[in-house]
């Protein structure tokens, strides 16, 4: 494909179901009511020139280029912020137009540098194709230099803003208000006087509130707002759509390409996951793709304190296939196993699954899942009958009351949380959803410009269950109960059963004050509020997942979706945030040790049959180990080999001490991945991998959407990363002859009835498809539970609150609860290897005030974090976003070793280690720990590659 | 805790966590034999109920009685 702008239809769509009729430039055109005849114009194919106007935000009318005569209107209103209306004759070309056209386009160019010729944007400007469009060809005035010569800024580390360029037609401040609802920008002056500045005259980009999310560079018309890759690459010539590879949001990119080199990475505006919007990380954050630290041979060692040894791919899959057989007949089949990655394709993901069960000979398989929402799986399953979340993106438009529990979208998920905030405003005369939020720390969206939740609730960490059920007491005993939803479509006596439970005085927010240290009163109104507001919709993250009751809290946020009748329409639901870009797809995709694809339980004999007559193998029907329980089994000295595909087990697993025992227990650690993670540290064979740009495949996303990812270059390690799986599995005697990952997607549609109706022939006609995708639902199944739950009525289950076995006492008086940051993503190893550095240098420790006082530490201080797991050291901030008694980090990099005091307690149904729960003490420190110190060193000695030909 | 320990720990979790249930020694042996591969269980069946909970033992009886009539 050459290369070809979006299309831009200079106003957004109108959601109006009535249509009007009318007439442009002697043509008849019908579009629904509300619609801008600019819009109307451009639907029908003709152009109207433009230049304030565009599609991401609202109309504004102020450069008076896109100028119309109307039959029976006197003057030339602007066409972008004039609704059609029935029967309309409107014309766009006259010779009157052109006049007045010409002169407005004079006036801004009188006021631009005439750099075309070497301007960045040259080919790619809007100033100039309607210079083009209105035939100007001198300019009577004389330049009047308002804006030309001023300084540029660069500190944006992904973009410029060159303010002598710009034509002050504002499409920047509203993309940022409108699109990203950040509100960075701001316009100073009047008219021609008029600047753009990010936030204060003093502040450069990066020094303001900016968080890069890129909405202003695409809404600029000129070269004023650019990415810094087409300044120094150049105009892209051809593009490609694909998805992202960051996070569970799943934003559909083009990525635009000039020969094999990515010049840019722009959101698609069709993208049903993010309607032409994006965040830092999938808008820029992909250099790591190239990075020089990328490893592009495989390497093998005979034991980790070898150097590592280059050797060519043959050679890599006779040994690794040698190595494993020999594991196996020694140890048994059972010593071997596998994980799969949230962050590779579902393709991938399916074929180590398959290679685990087909070719070790055991269901020794698990996904990094594992340790981010298995208890969603658990949960939902349990509640519901299906492992998903219940809506789709655009849901959130019809929601009336938002309760976002245990995540940070605005961090975690930001361009879900742009969708939210734009809802939480409100829009067009319609008043903004409600919003209230459950969580230790004071989260953005709590406030942020026109968003102020209704009720924030700053719970104890670990206490999720008795803030649930407590909110569920007040609306059982307060009669708010939607009675005649649960009893249509749930199990009564289930019912009736819970609310007695939820009903009695233990249980209410009164008495469970002192556990939860919510104010009671404000848990009734945030209860009532839910209930009562509407549309309620609850959103949930890792903060709710990652304890040692992660399980029974999904299903305390089932219960009041049921209770309250908030399931089965739009505007609803039950929606888990997920993490990783495929953390659906993984979880689908038969990861867990104890199901098949689709969720089906490895014990149920037809299923069993169904993989095994098409595979030809036959299957163990016990399910398989877990991470943890592997890594228990090495330390035991039973499990002796592991297959570990774009996963750093090292650094995102719980109590690294134990997990680096483990690790060093097996003989045949193979790290399939693009670097040297902190997990090939102790690995015997890497397989290098391939990044998201260079394989074909899809991701599901949060909302069960599958999408296409389309090569966009050559793998620079040679393979994609399903050929090396496969590969790998021919060595060890598989009859595997994959030719496309197409023919792995149709295996798992054949195998899976969720996903009978996918091809990658019906993704690229569709886009993209929500699962399931069945003979019923063609097309996918946007919202879940409409005419019934799937496991047929809904269960509910009582969740009783059992306190962590992690407690606070005198050593250990403070509580540890860990996130994430926007620039970051999950252990780093991607964004840590990009500009994104710029925002997140370094892992900080945020500290109330009172405690940061009583242990004598300030600001910038370093200090020392200690567990009973163990100990490490990091930088404090004081802030009062968290409350006296809880303290949080993040864990986006290697050296602050997070996971060294998060202990190995775990969600008690799925063994989810509990992340958000460690008591902690924090005292004043002059450095690293040892064990920081020690793991620096073997870091480094473990990195060490042969140079020169090695002699055998 | 070294790997029995940790199995006598998650089988009192889950036991604690199923008491609300209708019949929780079942739930609970359900569970186990749902989610543990079978050297978890062969591990626990040997080292008996010591410091298991009642429902936790009682189930972990129930199981192993299963796995030896089979
Ligand atoms: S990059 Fe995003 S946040 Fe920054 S100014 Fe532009 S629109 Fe606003
Ligand atoms: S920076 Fe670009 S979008 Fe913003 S006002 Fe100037 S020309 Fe318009
Ligand atoms: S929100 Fe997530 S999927 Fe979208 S661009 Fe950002 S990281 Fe990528
Ligand atoms: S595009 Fe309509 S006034 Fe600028």
């Amino acid at each position: 494909m050459t290369y070809q702008p979006q299309n831009d239809f200079g106003t957004p769509e109108s959601r109006s179901d009535e249509t009007v009729s009318l007439t442009i430039d002697g043509r008849n055109v019908t579009v629904p009511a509300g619609t801008s005849v600019m819009r109307a114009a451009a639907e029908q194919g003709t152009s109207i020139p433009k230049l304030c106007a565009t599609d991401s935000v609202k109309s504004f009318g102020s450069c008076r280029l896109c100028l119309v005569e109307i039959d029976g209107r006197r003057g030339t209103p602007a066409s972008c912020t004039t609704p059609v209306e029935p029967g309309m004759v409107v014309r766009t070309q006259t010779p009157h137009l052109a006049k007045l056209r010409k002169g407005v386009m004079e006036l801004y160019i009188s006021d631009h540098p005439l750099d075309c010729l070497t301007c960045a944007a040259n080919g790619d400007c809007e100033l100039q194709d309607q210079a083009g469009a209105v035939g100007l060809r001198d300019v009577r005035y004389d330049v009047q230099a308002t804006h030309l010569g001023q300084e540029k800024d660069h500190s944006n580390p992904y973009f410029d803003f060159d303010p002598s360029k710009c034509i002050a037609c504002s499409r920047c401040i509203r993309a940022c208000d409108e699109v990203q609802g950040t509100l960075a920008l701001t316009m100073e002056g009047r008219g021609w006087d008029s600047k753009i500045s990010a936030g204060l005259a003093s502040d450069n980009f990066l020094g303001s509130e900016c968080v890069s999310c890129g909405a202003c560079v695409q809404a600029c018309p000129t070269a004023t707002l650019v990415e810094k890759k087409v300044v120094e690459v150049g105009t892209p010539e051809r593009s490609v759509v694909t998805t992202c590879a960051y996070c569970g949001v799943g934003c559909t990119f083009r990525a635009e390409m000039r020969g094999e080199q990515l010049v840019r990475m722009v959101p698609y505006k069709d993208g049903k996951a993010n309607r032409g919007h994006s965040c830092v990380k999938g808008r820029f954050a992909w250099g790591y793709a190239q990075h020089q630290e990328r490893i592009l041979k495989p390497m093998i060692r005979k034991s980790i304190s070898d150097p590592w040894r280059e050797v060519e791919w043959d050679e890599a899959f006779a040994y690794t296939a040698s190595e494993l057989k020999r594991i196996s007949a020694k140890y048994g089949r059972n010593a071997l196993g596998g994980i799969t990655s949230s962050r590779c394709t579902n393709e991938e993901t399916f074929l180590v699954q398959k290679l685990v069960r087909a070719g070790f000979g055991n269901n020794n398989v698990d996904t990094c899942a594992r340790v981010c929402h298995s208890p969603t799986g658990y949960g939902l399953k349990t509640t519901f009958g299906t492992s998903a979340g219940t809506q789709d993106f655009d849901s959130v438009e019809d929601t009336d009351v938002i309760l976002i529990i245990g995540a940070n979208p605005t961090d975690g998920h930001p361009v879900f949380a742009s969708r939210m905030k734009r809802r939480l405003r409100g829009q067009d005369g319609r008043p903004g959803a409600k919003l209230i939020v459950i969580d230790p720390r004071r989260t953005d969206i709590v406030r942020s410009p026109h968003i102020e939740a209704q009720h924030h609730l700053p719970l104890r960490p670990g206490t999720n269950v008795a803030v649930l059920t407590a909110m569920a007491h007040v609306i059982v005993t307060e009669g708010l109960a939607d009675e005649a939803f649960i009893r249509e479509r749930c199990d009564w006596d289930e019912y009736s059963h819970w609310a007695e439970f939820v009903s009695q005085s233990r249980n209410s927010p009164e008495n469970l004050q002192p556990v939860t240290l919510v104010d009671a009163e404000k848990l009734r109104a945030a209860a009532r509020l839910y209930a009562t507001g509407g549309n309620g919709a609850i959103y949930y993250g890792l903060g709710v997942t990652e304890h040692s009751q992660g399980s029974s809290t999904v299903m305390a946020i089932a219960n009041l979706a049921m209770a309250t009748g908030n399931i089965g329409r739009r505007g609803v639901g039950v929606n888990p945030l997920r993490g990783q870009n495929n953390v659906q797809g993984a979880c689908d995709m038969g990861s867990f040790p104890h199901e098949l694809a689709g969720y089906r339980h490895i014990s149920d004999g037809n299923t069993r049959k169904l993989f095994e007559d098409d595979w030809g193998v036959t299957l163990d029907p016990e399910p398989g180990l877990r991470i943890p329980n592997m890594l228990d089994a090495a330390v035991d000295g039973v499990f002796k080999a592991l297959y570990c595909q774009g996963e750093d087990i090292l650094q995102s697993d719980p109590n690294t001490a134990h997990v680096s025992a483990g690790l060093a227990a097996m003989e045949c650690v193979i790290v399939h991945d693009l670097f040297l993670n902190e997990t090939a540290n102790y690995a015997h064979i890497f397989l290098p991998g391939s990044t998201f740009l260079e394989k074909n495949g899809t991701f599901t996303n949060a909302e069960r959407r599958i999408q296409p990812v389309r090569k966009v270059m050559t793998p620079m390690n040679g393979l994609e990363d399903w050929e090396v799986t496969q590969r790998l599995a021919q060595a060890m005697g598989l009859d595997w002859n994959y030719t496309h990952p197409s023919e792995i997607m149709d295996e798992i549609a054949r195998l899976t009835p969720t996903f009978a109706g996918v091809s990658f022939a019906r993704l690229d006609e569709a886009g993209s498809l929500q699962w399931p995708v069945t003979a019923d639902a063609p097309d996918g199944s946007p919202i879940m539970h409409v005419d019934g739950f799937v496991r047929g009525k809904g269960k509910f289950v009582v969740t009783d609150y059992v306190p962590t076995d992690e407690k606070t006492g005198p050593r250990f008086p403070l509580l540890l609860t860990t996130g994430r940051i926007l620039s970051q993503y999950n252990v780093g190893a991607q964004t840590r290897r990009t500009e994104n550095v710029a925002w997140h240098p370094e892992d900080l420790l945020e500290i109330h005030p009172v405690d940061a006082e009583d242990r004598g530490v300030k600001s910038g201080d370093w200090v020392k974090l200690a567990s009973r797991a163990g100990e490490t050291t990091l930088r404090a901030t004081v802030t009062d976003r968290v409350a006296p008694g809880v303290v949080y980090t993040t864990f986006h990099h290697a050296v602050t070793q997070a996971n060294v005091v998060t202990t190995d307690f775990s969600d008690w149904a799925t063994n989810c280690p509990e992340y958000k729960v460690t008591a902690v003490q924090i005292s004043a420190s002059n450095g690293p720990t040892e064990w920081q110190e020690e793991y620096e060193a073997l870091a480094a000695r473990s990195r060490r590659v042969e140079t020169g030909v090695p002699a055998e | 805790m070294n790997s029995v320990e940790r199995l006598v720990h998650m089988a009192n979790q889950i036991a604690t966590n199923l008491a609300t249930d209708d019949a929780p020694v079942a739930a609970v042996a359900d569970h186990i034999q749902q989610f543990w591969d079978p050297r978890m269980k062969k591990m626990i069946f040997a080292h008996g109920t010591a410091g298991l909970s009642p429902v936790a033992a009682a189930a972990i009886s129930l199981l192993a009685d299963a796995q030896n009539g089979a």
